[in-house]
């Protein structure tokens, strides 16, 4: 909750979110230009053009070493993180990292704090890490287990809402209508059908975890500040970051930041923050846009506009989707921030 | 110190005095004895500065000793049976990225039909991923293969599978000699991992390696266990100058001299063996018996060595191949190519069966006539064999073959009512 005797910072360059670093306090300026800047994941890696992922995991992971000191350790689910970063015989990482398997970086990390207690290191901080499907689908038993034990893991997921890695197939965290390789764009109802998934988000939250925030590479800063303040917390938490990828969205390398804010602006992603299973804060939206806007620009829901023959119907259920989650989070406020 | 203790309680004080710093544990019949006592040691502050996990699932559990070990700590867990399987991929995983974890296997069978006693199947549903795995023959082996398990394994910088069979070990009470920590802190020094997850030197562990390294990887870790059969005996040896008695090695032989049937088993029916051997060299019988310890790494020299002289070797083992045999004894013939010894496999104890001295005997008089097949199913009952595939060959939809057997049995009725 804002502090009532601060006067709100005003964002007077209309249609734009930025800000001078000058009128900002010193804790809340950017970093990019210092050479003390941490360098989580380095340069060389086999990411792709555009990809959501690496950006968000480098300045997720930059924060948490800034805000330890360097005293981290990250754990990685299998999948296009752990890929890109470490082709044999070369590694981006310039923090300890350790890959083990798909599905278990959540009991790996509570593995890794366990050990940093019983070896009287407390003060040595861990991240677990994974894509959409490590973490909604086949790590989720393992997160589940990390999350009820509260152990004092920070677990981050980058969802680009499929298995990008092995060639883009539907995960719990695809959303509807959306085409993979395995919800093709084919038949009466193409791509992924309705009234499935999981929200991760809600699900961490219903743990009673101390922390659970979701967040967009559309705003780093805001990523950056949650894994902050997730870093000055103990216990189990998670943080669920919005990671769009060209490679399996059909999407312009360059429009990923701008898709991200389109997932925002539109309510299909909801920006909040949660602590101990109750939403705290979350992210107004600034200027609505219809859930079109978001859905145009990428192949994957194609089908959804075909020459002179719009889907009417399912791009309709999509802005209920959005709507819905505009409701619950109370994202349309004059207040901005609240 | 002499103790009149259980197995599985037995073990857990000798782990306790390994000192490990992490224990993950998740229940599983027949194993769960061990890591309930530790974790009652940890609560009540006898076992100091180790880290206590319930976790979710077996696979959670092995992935837990993977990140604890990895960052440097001692780390145990313990499963059996359905567990191992749940958790085999992080079996694979933590061998493959060579963490000296010590984990208790309560050897257990798998379903389905789902059974809760004592075989080796589960065990041989991991021989080849790479953990050393040993089998100790009685409890006092037991609790001591732990504290040699802890050294070898990290030692060697690879996971220590120590196989003890469910019940007959783990729930066993009898009179144990349960080491002093100082003995134990005397044998076993810290843990000085070869990897460690440090910020202050940062590594990246768990890299993907693609055709262009891979086999070396793989065969580092094959040498790792030919290194390993050369530790094994002389950590044996170490351990007996130390602790005042035998434990552990790679293979025991009995009353091998002269013997021309020779019987190899693993675990703890290598007892009930050596009742046989003795009834049966009373009468005048040549026999003799080797019990092997490591199966993994399989001692091919050793094991040559113990059976060359023998006309005839029987192999008796708590695990089926389907669709092979033996599983321990390919091993032995793959040792024993080079001579004309045939090699017998008697699968026997399946499920928690009893193994009685009567039908090894019966078994062994056979193999020493020459007459025993190559594959012999101890004590199988034929008669309910052939009415099931009588049954089978009769009708399409015969039913389940598990439940239709307990029917013939009069285990179960014959309709649910």
């Amino acid at each position: 909750m804002p502090n009532e005797t601060v006067q709100p910072i005003k964002f007077y360059q209309t249609g734009t979110l930025t800000v001078g670093n000058r009128l900002l306090d010193p804790e809340k300026r950017t970093v990019q230009a210092s050479g003390e800047r941490t360098n989580a994941i380095t340069s060389g890696h086999r990411a792709c053009q555009g990809c959501g992922e690496a950006l968000g995991a480098r300045y997720a992971l930059d924060a948490a070493m800034r805000a330890t000191g360097n005293r981290v350790v990250a754990v990685n689910a299998t999948g296009c993180l752990e890929v890109f970063t470490t082709p044999y015989p070369e590694t981006a990482w310039q923090l300890p990292w350790l890959h083990s398997l798909f599905g278990n970086a959540a009991a790996v990390a509570s593995g890794v704090a366990a050990a940093m207690r019983a070896k009287g290191r407390p003060e040595v901080r861990v991240i677990a890490q994974g894509g959409d499907g490590g973490t909604t689908d086949i790590g989720f038993g393992c997160l589940s287990g990390m999350f009820e034990r509260n152990d004092d893991v920070l677990y981050i997921c980058y969802d680009n809402e499929a298995y990008m890695n092995t060639g883009v197939q539907r995960s719990s965290a695809t959303p509807p209508a959306a085409r993979t390789a395995t919800t093709p764009a084919v038949g009466d109802k193409p791509g992924n059908v309705f009234g499935t998934g999981k929200n991760l988000p809600l699900i961490a939250m219903a743990h009673g975890i101390p922390y659970v925030a979701t967040a967009s590479v559309a705003d780093l800063r805001d990523l950056e500040a949650k894994v902050q303040k997730a870093m000055t917390i103990r216990g189990a938490r998670y943080i669920h970051v919005f990671v769009p990828c060209p490679l399996g969205w059909g999407s312009a390398s360059q429009d990923t930041i701008k898709l991200a804010r389109l997932a925002i602006e539109s309510g299909l992603f909801p920006v909040f923050e949660a602590e101990y299973g109750e939403v705290v804060r979350s992210r107004a939206i600034r200027r609505k846009v219809p859930v079109e806007d978001y859905l145009k620009p990428q192949r994957r829901f194609a089908h959804l506009f075909k020459a002179g023959k719009p889907d009417v119907d399912r791009i309709a259920r999509l802005q209920a989707v959005a709507d819905a989650n505009i409701k619950r989070f109370n994202l349309l406020r004059p207040d901005g921030d609240a | 110190m002499l103790k009149q203790i259980e197995g599985s309680q037995a073990m857990a004080e000798a782990i306790g005095l390994c000192r490990p710093e992490v224990i993950c544990a998740y229940p599983i019949t027949p194993q769960t004895h061990i890591v309930e006592g530790l974790g009652a040691m940890v609560k009540d502050g006898r076992l100091k500065g180790c880290e206590y996990l319930n976790v979710e699932s077996e696979f959670a559990a092995l992935s837990v000793a993977i990140g604890s070990s990895a960052a440097g700590a001692r780390t145990y867990t313990a499963t059996a049976s359905q567990g191992l399987l749940f958790m085999l991929e992080a079996v694979y995983n933590a061998s493959g990225l060579g963490l000296p974890i010590v984990m208790t296997l309560g050897n257990r069978a798998i379903g389905a039909p789902i059974n809760i006693w004592n075989d080796h199947s589960d065990a041989m549903a991991a021989r080849d991923a790479g953990w050393i795995m040993l089998f100790a023959e009685s409890n006092q082996e037991a609790v001591d293969l732990h504290i040699q398990a802890f050294r070898l394994a990290e030692e060697l910088s690879v996971p220590v599978m120590v196989c003890v069979d469910g019940f007959i070990l783990t729930h066993a009470v009898e009179r144990l000699d349960i080491p002093s920590q100082e003995q134990v802190d005397a044998f076993l020094p810290p843990f000085e991992p070869v990897q460690v997850l440090d910020p202050a030197d940062p590594i990246s562990i768990g890299a993907m390696v693609g055709p262009e390294a891979f086999t070396e990887v793989r065969y580092l870790a094959h040498h790792k266990q030919m290194t390993a059969l050369d530790r094994i005996p002389e950590l044996a040896a170490d351990f007996a100058a130390a602790f005042g008695r035998e434990a552990g090695g790679l293979l025991k032989s009995y009353r091998l001299d002269d013997a021309e049937t020779v019987v190899l088993a693993m675990g703890s029916v290598m007892g009930t063996i050596k009742d046989v051997i003795d009834d049966m060299r009373a009468d005048g019988a040549r026999i003799g018996g080797v019990s092997l310890c490591s199966f993994r790494p399989f001692p091919i020299g050793p094991v040559r060595e113990a059976l060359q002289n023998a006309k005839r070797v029987v192999v008796v083992e708590k695990d089926l191949a389907v669709g092979l045999g033996g599983v321990v004894a390919a091993n032995v013939r793959m040792a024993m190519r080079v001579f004309d010894v045939p090699v017998c496999t008697v699968i026997a104890g399946l499920g928690g069966r009893s193994i009685p001295k009567t039908s090894l005997r019966r078994t062994f008089e056979a193999a020493a006539r020459n007459e025993l097949e190559g594959l012999h199913f101890l004590d199988l009952n034929w008669d309910v064999v052939n009415r099931e595939l009588e049954r089978a060959g009769e009708k399409r939809r015969s039913g389940p073959v598990a439940e239709n057997i307990l029917k013939d049995l009069g285990l179960i009725m014959h309709k649910v009512m």
